[in-house]
């Protein structure tokens, strides 16, 4: 039935950060891929009537469709879990580029910490520390060893930074300098350096001055347009994929792009993958593509359906806690927080840039003593100036009510007279947190969603906790006349906008019977596939993830072009 | 605020032509951002465009009704009032146009739900899953406002748009508060629609029939639709003049 065509070297399933890094490092060496994407093309002309709100950021134009294809969701096993039927929590891509596109980009690196959080947890307080669900591992990879793919990243993309003190070490500084400081950054590192913390310019994807990067690839510098997270940006001043490593990829010749291309299956023959199954969805025509090698790049949740859906890996068991594929999923803790209202003062705020902010890591990772803590890991603590919009933000005093006279004196009072500070909380695995296949729900094809079971642990809510009373700080320093912040972290809500920092189900370590991949993202149950994105994290970290996806992008190529000269599992 | 020469010059300096003058985008080596390829085009458009005299007469034909019936048109127009009231600040969502906003927004994706899951089986779930039912937004306004009526015709023996602000805020805020006994739909998830429509209608760009005149962003000081704020990120707070999708292409 299906249609049969020639093998290639290389197919990649989603053409977003991870998948471009992988096509642009192949091809440049000689390697015939395919690129597969299930959204449309996408190039930097169409964002002329980007500045639009409500389109594309109430009615997420930029995103996937929902109606051909959601998740389903329930806080444990004793619920039955249900789709997310409108966006919410968080965002899928969709489109050449995926989300790297419409993503803000705030670019970090996981600490040191972050690679071998049980081994240095274990270390410095004792076994007893790690609750008994929590199911933290270490990584099968060091900083040091990842350090030049991240720099590799920061090269390409043009991140613009100043070095955080609390961070690990750089081979070199950032390849542009910080972004401009604003007056409400510059209050928040006056405060933050008044209670000795150590406040640092956020690193940005947005580039700070025009920037020509090692592979040839120039761009202009950020405007401070304000349309910048789930837009695209129409100066090519972002790094997103469709302005840097796609076009290199393509330059080669070697890369082809299949757009409206959606995989279903991973094809097999024993422990190998023979090539995947797509659907033309202008045609509804379903093709095989066969290949030497496959590379799942289609972001967390489709990278562990397709491999579930194809029955390739062990999937995990959430009584015995064995088997791998679907594990550790986590999220992000991100509602600790603070808002100051200031009634002498009015701010910018409807200008600034996705990544523009300033922040401080000393409640990060183990930076800070947890002796007494009823929680492991941390947050980072961050201003952020992306710009207010005026339909998403009407921030009232508590007390105002939620329409009528009074909300609107209020909200239009206060419209440039708010500032927020925030904690972005790491999240912790636990043995009860897991993606597998729902077994009600379809997609468009009437293949089964993928199931989130999640919900926030004791040590989430007193993280949060933590950190919402360490924003509060800051923003009492800052001069704030009134200042808001979370009381209790409450349960988790699919339905309010947190982040897109969906992370685990396929992750990594030295040790396949408690991971999937190598430090390779190669599959231990099948040398031919490779796994790159978030999948691979075997816990989410206080930072935004794509700084690490892109490192982790960087290796898995490397592997590939040393798999594909000597065969066999690498690491 | 900066005073008004102050703003001419913002104004200009934040021109897309003088920003195409002084950005030095780089153009070299592969060079794909697609700065200079998107905004070259939009020059010659504005000098070369006949039709920009005729548009400034034009009726506005938009101000007719895609899915409404006029009396469900004159009770949206008065219940998003009452949420977002003309005051000294400026207009209201009457003045601003939110009905026929929300009316546009019901004849499309929007009113259907065509970019959501609604596929069935529909089970009743927690809170935190999020909506659940099978009614689109369209059928949710049709039974809401039928609802509402049927709420003041009960308690007030009047159709809704004829009581007193007072009684209509009474009315409102009995459905915002679940007070109102309904099988078929959650009041409160009607009238947080309605509020959270009210607030779309007020603030987006005018090009879909609300925010009349840019009113409801100058009230606010929202700039709007700007190119670039590199003159005044670094810089205390100023006002600046808004800007629509409309003058984008040239007009
Ligand atoms: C609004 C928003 C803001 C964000 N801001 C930040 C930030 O500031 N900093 C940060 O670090 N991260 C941020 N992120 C997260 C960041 O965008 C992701 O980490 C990153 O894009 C992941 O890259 P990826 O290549 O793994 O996946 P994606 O970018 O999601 O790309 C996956 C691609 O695969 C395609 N695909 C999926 N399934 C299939 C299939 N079956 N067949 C074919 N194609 C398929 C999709 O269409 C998509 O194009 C943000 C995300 C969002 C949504
Ligand atoms: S804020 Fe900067 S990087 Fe973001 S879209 Fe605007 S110009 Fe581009």
């Amino acid at each position: 039935m299906a249609k049969t065509l020639p093998k290639v070297d290389v197919v990649i399933v989603g053409v977003g950060w991870a998948g471009g890094i992988i096509a642009a490092e192949l091809t440049k060496q000689g390697l015939n891929c395919v690129g597969l994407e299930r959204g449309k093309e996408r190039k930097t002309e169409d964002y002329f009537m980007m500045h639009d709100e409500l389109r594309y950021a109430l009615r997420y134009d930029m995103m996937q469709s929902l109606s051909k294809e959601t998740i389903t969701f329930r806080g444990n096993e004793r619920i039955r879990a249900l789709p997310m039927r409108q966006y919410g929590s968080f965002l899928i891509g969709e489109g050449l580029g995926g989300s790297g596109v419409h993503w803000n980009g705030q670019n970090y690196r996981f600490l040191p910490y972050d690679f071998e959080i049980r081994s240095k947890t274990i270390e410095r307080y004792g076994e007893k520390k790690i609750p008994q669900d929590m199911t933290i591992q270490d990584w099968g990879i060091t900083y040091d060893e990842l350090e030049p793919y991240f720099d590799k990243f920061e090269k390409m993309a043009g991140i613009s930074g100043e070095e955080n003190p609390l961070a690990g070490k750089r081979s070199s500084p950032y390849p542009t300098p910080p972004m401009k400081t604003t007056p409400a950054l510059e209050k928040f590192r006056k405060a933050a350096n008044k209670l000795k913390l150590h406040p640092y310019n956020r690193p940005s994807a947005n580039l700070s001055e025009p920037y020509t990067n090692p592979d040839g690839v120039s761009r202009a510098a950020c405007q401070y347009c304000a349309y910048c997270e789930r837009f695209g940006c129409e100066y090519g001043a972002k790094a997103d994929p469709v302005v840097t490593v796609i076009p290199v990829a393509k330059k080669t010749g070697k890369f082809e792009i299949r757009t409206h291309s959606n995989v279903r299956r991973v094809l097999k023959s024993g422990n190998k993958a023979t090539g995947v199954m797509y659907v033309d969805t202008t045609t509804g025509e379903e093709i095989e593509q066969p290949a030497d090698i496959v590379v799942l790049t289609s972001y967390v949740f489709n990278n562990v359906r397709l491999l579930l859906q194809s029955g390739i890996g062990r999937p995990y068991d959430p009584v015995t806690g064995s088997g791998v594929i679907g594990k550790n999923y986590a999220y992000q803790v991100q509602k600790g927080n603070a808002t100051g209202f200031f009634e002498k003062e009015e701010f910018n705020t409807y200008a600034g840039a996705g990544a523009l902010g300033m922040v401080v890591d000393d409640f990060n990772g183990d930076n800070f003593d947890h002796s007494n803590l009823n929680f492991i890991h941390g947050g980072s603590i961050a201003i952020s100036q992306t710009g207010l919009r005026p339909i998403s933000n009407n921030k009232v005093p508590k007390g105002t009510p939620t329409w009528g006279k009074e909300f609107k004196a209020n909200s239009i009072k206060y419209a440039n007279r708010v500032l927020s500070v925030g904690g972005q909380g790491a999240s912790m695995p636990f043995k009860h947190h897991y993606l597998d296949l729902d077994p009600t729900y379809k997609d468009e094809f009437g293949d089964p969603l993928i199931r989130i079971t999640y919900d926030f642990e004791e040590q989430d809510r007193q993280l949060a906790k933590f950190l919402s009373d360490r924003c509060v700080d800051i923003m009492k320093e800052m001069g704030a006349d009134k200042i808001e912040s979370m009381e209790e972290l409450g349960p988790y809500d699919i339905t309010t906008y947190q982040s897109t920092h969906n992370t685990g189900g396929i992750i990594m370590g030295a040790d396949p019977s408690t991971s999937a991949v190598n430090n390779y993202m190669q599959m231990w149950d099948a040398d031919n596939i490779f796994v790159v994105g978030a999948t691979a994290f075997a816990h989410n970290s206080g930072y935004n993830p794509t700084g690490t996806v892109g490192a982790f992008a960087y290796r898995a190529a490397e592997g590939i072009l040393t798999y594909r000269q000597k065969g066999g599992i690498l690491a | 605020m900066a005073d008004n020469s102050k703003q001419q010059e913002k104004k200009e300096s934040l021109s897309r032509r003088k920003f195409l003058k002084s950005s030095g985008i780089a153009v070299g080596g592969l060079a794909v951002g697609g700065a200079l390829g998107s905004l070259l085009p939009f020059k010659d458009k504005k000098t070369n465009n006949p039709v920009v005299k005729n548009q400034q007469v034009a009726e506005n034909y938009n101000l007719a009704l895609m899915y409404f019936t006029r009396e469900q048109f004159k009770m949206v127009e008065a219940a998003t009032e009452r949420i977002f009231p003309a005051d000294d600040n400026g207009p209201g969502a009457k003045e601003l146009g939110v009905a026929y906003f929300i009316d546009h927004q019901l004849s499309g994706d929007w009113g259907f739900n065509s970019r959501e899951y609604m596929q069935p089986p529909f089970f009743k779930g927690e809170k935190v899953q999020g909506y659940q039912g099978r009614l689109r937004r369209r059928e949710i306004f049709d039974i809401g406002l039928r609802e509402l009526q049927n709420h003041s015709l009960t308690k007030y023996k009047k159709n809704f748009v004829e009581l007193s602000e007072e009684e209509q805020d009474d009315i409102l805020t009995d459905f915002a508060e679940d007070k109102v006994n309904l099988t078929t739909l959650s009041p409160s998830g009607f009238f947080n629609m309605l509020r959270s429509s009210t607030l779309e209608g007020v603030y987006s760009d005018p090009l879909y029939s609300g925010n009349r005149n840019m009113d409801g962003w100058k009230m606010r000081n929202y700039p709007g639709s700007q190119m670039a704020y590199t003159e005044v990120i670094d810089k205390e707070f100023t006002v600046i003049p808004p800007k629509s999708l409309k003058d984008h292409l040239g007009h």
